[in-house]
């Protein structure tokens, strides 16, 4: 996902080599975020499809063969109720790389809208930014908690426990970090603001509509690409510290973090029913970290061609 | 300087305000009844007079400027009379938890030790072993310690505390039974055994936050080592003759604190914040967990302080932070 912008050739340079193969490039040589980008590609690959190879139903209830460890049948076993712990494992990972990519999205939308908005428009800039740092004053997980508390019922009741969970921590998550974007893309929009390729636009006559489509947002295009990579690891994270707490989606709905918080009650008994789900979060976690790290490196002109 | 600090006091004002505000407004539309525990044979016009007497049906103004004054003017009072031995508060209404039937900030002191403790303990130590980490992998980048550095700050970043802490479980308590996994607050400490006890079962929570922090700080600690160390200073220093040990620590290293200290301010509330989950795995009965008692049993007012406590550590972290800045770096004055 994370790499298939810097696959695809750019479209206004179509003679020779683009910038984007200069960025994959520079990429290749950082050897953690190429490591990185095939773990997250087999993690997402397996999720996805994983559940077409493994025919198990994760919702089956086998109760004769609950508890079981490792075996052919069931490879990580099977859990209290006799479900299968690798069906499991790839339903939860599917919501739980949903949430990451959704929520980052919106939250990257959000954080570039107001960025760019409140760098381009002197008028709108003390205003934004001083919502920015109301956001960021704000104690996030608390609030989160309390949000999912308050309006799961009513987002249940319209759309669906599974749905209404989905969009409720989702927009949660990405209402409440997109903070850090929004003041990345300001510093750039500011800075880019005072370039002569801007002076040059707007003495020409640019409205500020195309200045920002045209000129200014493929100009921040990098730090926006490394803070959505980031952006994923912590959408993750906190859509497993919900599950974690018992706030998250409901029991016979799996997610990573929720499957960590279920096999807690048999900790003592099967120690490794929690490795799991919890390697699996710090994996995909650990493999975006390195992902956004070798981008950050890669998108640098500085850097790049060293 | 004193100035810029007033400004700053000033402006954090009306963002505190408005912050509770938001707490008061996001609370204000939870579904939950505070009297829904009660029996059910408690007769209509009875319950109505709960209701007038918690005044749940005053408009929501009326109940924010209420809090508002408990909050700001009832509580400090009691604080004053508890310390002085007045009596200002006699007769006043304080902001009264729903669950415990008791004044909020009564509950909140009996918790706090055991946050300050853990959560406080962990910092502390995560920074002094942060530091040393950051300045060694900066000197000898890309060395071997430098990598170990990197990968096990990265693994720090991306394990979340509620993976690493029951990882901890399972190996130091249940594999190994050297600590206990539960923390138990009832323990007195008095001699030397129960204070042996007392370290024993702080041992494990304190190491899960610890690395979060270590994670962290040791990479800050290096970039801004590293920032510094290639600066004419640096070589201005060598070249008098300066041995490396003071080059290091004495020269390269007060220029990059100052960074590094003005995230370690910025870190404290944040480390409250993380340690709910902490504080959740290891039972420690400490303000995260009496965070989420409250919300599962929808009590609202402690709900709505306690998380105007953290967003209040939170704007009086910056604002330090911010000061700190303006104080080590003379070549930083806001006025």
């Amino acid at each position: 996902m994370t790499d298939a912008p810097m696959l695809e050739p750019a479209k206004a340079d179509t003679s020779g080599r683009s910038q984007w193969w200069d960025v994959w490039d520079q990429f290749k040589t950082h050897k953690g975020a190429l490591f990185g980008a095939a773990v997250f590609l087999f993690i997402v690959l397996a999720v996805t499809i994983g559940p077409l190879l493994w025919t198990i139903e994760p919702t089956f209830i086998d109760i004769r063969a609950r508890n079981s460890g490792a075996s052919l049948a069931h490879p990580f076993g099977t859990d209290q109720l006799g479900r299968d712990i690798l069906a499991r494992m790839m339903a939860g990972g599917q919501v739980s790389i949903a949430v990451g990519l959704t929520a980052m999205l919106i939250s990257v939308l959000l954080g570039t809208l107001i960025g760019v908005v409140a760098g381009f428009f002197r008028k709108l800039d003390g205003l934004l930014m001083g919502l920015t740092d109301l956001f960021l004053a704000l104690p996030l997980l608390p609030l989160l908690l309390v949000m999912v508390m308050l309006f799961r019922e009513t987002l249940s009741r319209s759309f669906g426990p599974e749905m209404g969970t989905f969009i409720l921590i989702v927009s949660a998550i990405g209402v409440t970090s997109w903070m850090q974007t929004a003041r990345i893309v300001r510093g750039e929009v500011l800075a880019l603001k005072e370039r002569e390729f801007v002076l040059a636009a707007r003495s020409i006559g640019t409205p500020s509509r195309r200045m920002i489509l045209r000129h200014i947002l493929p100009n921040v295009l990098s730090p926006i690409m490394v803070s959505a990579t980031l952006g994923i690891a912590t959408a993750i994270i906190t859509e497993s510290a919900l599950s974690f707490l018992g706030l998250g989606f409901p029991p016979d709905f799996p997610t990573w973090g929720r499957l960590l918080f279920d096999a807690i009650d048999y900790l003592q008994q099967y120690p490794e029913r929690v490795f799991w789900p919890g390697l699996a979060i710090s994996l995909t976690v650990l493999s975006v970290n390195y992902i956004g790290d070798g981008l950050r490196d890669a998108l640098d002109p500085r850097i790049r061609g060293r | 300087m004193l100035t810029f600090t007033f400004r700053r006091l000033l402006l954090a004002i009306p963002t505190l305000v408005l912050i509770s505000l938001i707490i008061f407004l996001l609370l204000d539309l939870a579904p939950g009844d505070p009297l829904a525990d009660q029996p059910l044979s408690i007769p209509p016009e009875v319950r109505q007079k709960m209701r007038d007497a918690l005044g749940l049906d005053s408009p929501a103004y009326v109940r924010y400027l209420l809090w508002a004054k408990q909050f700001f003017w009832v509580e400090p009072l009691v604080f004053v009379d508890w310390v002085a031995g007045t009596s200002f508060s006699e007769g006043m209404q304080r902001i009264l938890s729903w669950q415990f039937r008791a004044p909020v900030f009564d509950i909140i002191i009996q918790r706090l030790p055991q946050t300050l403790w853990v959560v406080g303990l962990a910092y502390v130590i995560g920074v002094l072993i942060a530091l040393p980490i950051g300045i060694i992998s900066a000197y000898k980048q890309y060395s071997w310690f430098d990598q170990i550095g990197t990968f096990v700050s990265m693994i720090g970043f991306s394990v979340p505390p509620f993976f690493s802490g029951v990882l901890m479980i399972v190996f130091f308590a249940i594999m190994l039974p050297w600590f206990p996994s539960i923390y138990d607050t009832t323990l007195v400490v008095n001699d030397f055994e129960s204070f042996g006890q007392q370290i024993r079962q702080m041992t494990l929570p304190v190491m899960v936050l610890a690395l979060q922090t270590t994670a962290q700080l040791s990479r800050f600690m290096r970039a801004s080592m590293l920032d510094n160390l290639n600066h004419d200073y640096v070589r201005t220093a060598r070249a008098k003759g300066m041995t490396e040990k003071v080059v290091l620590l004495v020269h390269v290293l007060r220029n990059s604190m100052i960074p590094v200290v003005t995230v370690i301010a910025l870190g404290i509330p944040s480390i409250f914040g993380g340690a709910i989950i902490t504080e959740q795995i290891f039972k420690v009965n400490g303000l995260g967990q009496l965070l989420i008692t409250a919300i599962y049993a929808n009590d609202l007012p402690m709900v709505q302080t306690l998380a105007f406590i953290f967003a209040v550590l939170i704007v009086l972290c910056n604002l330090i932070a911010d000061v700190l800045y303006g104080l080590l770096d003379p070549r930083i004055r806001y006025d």
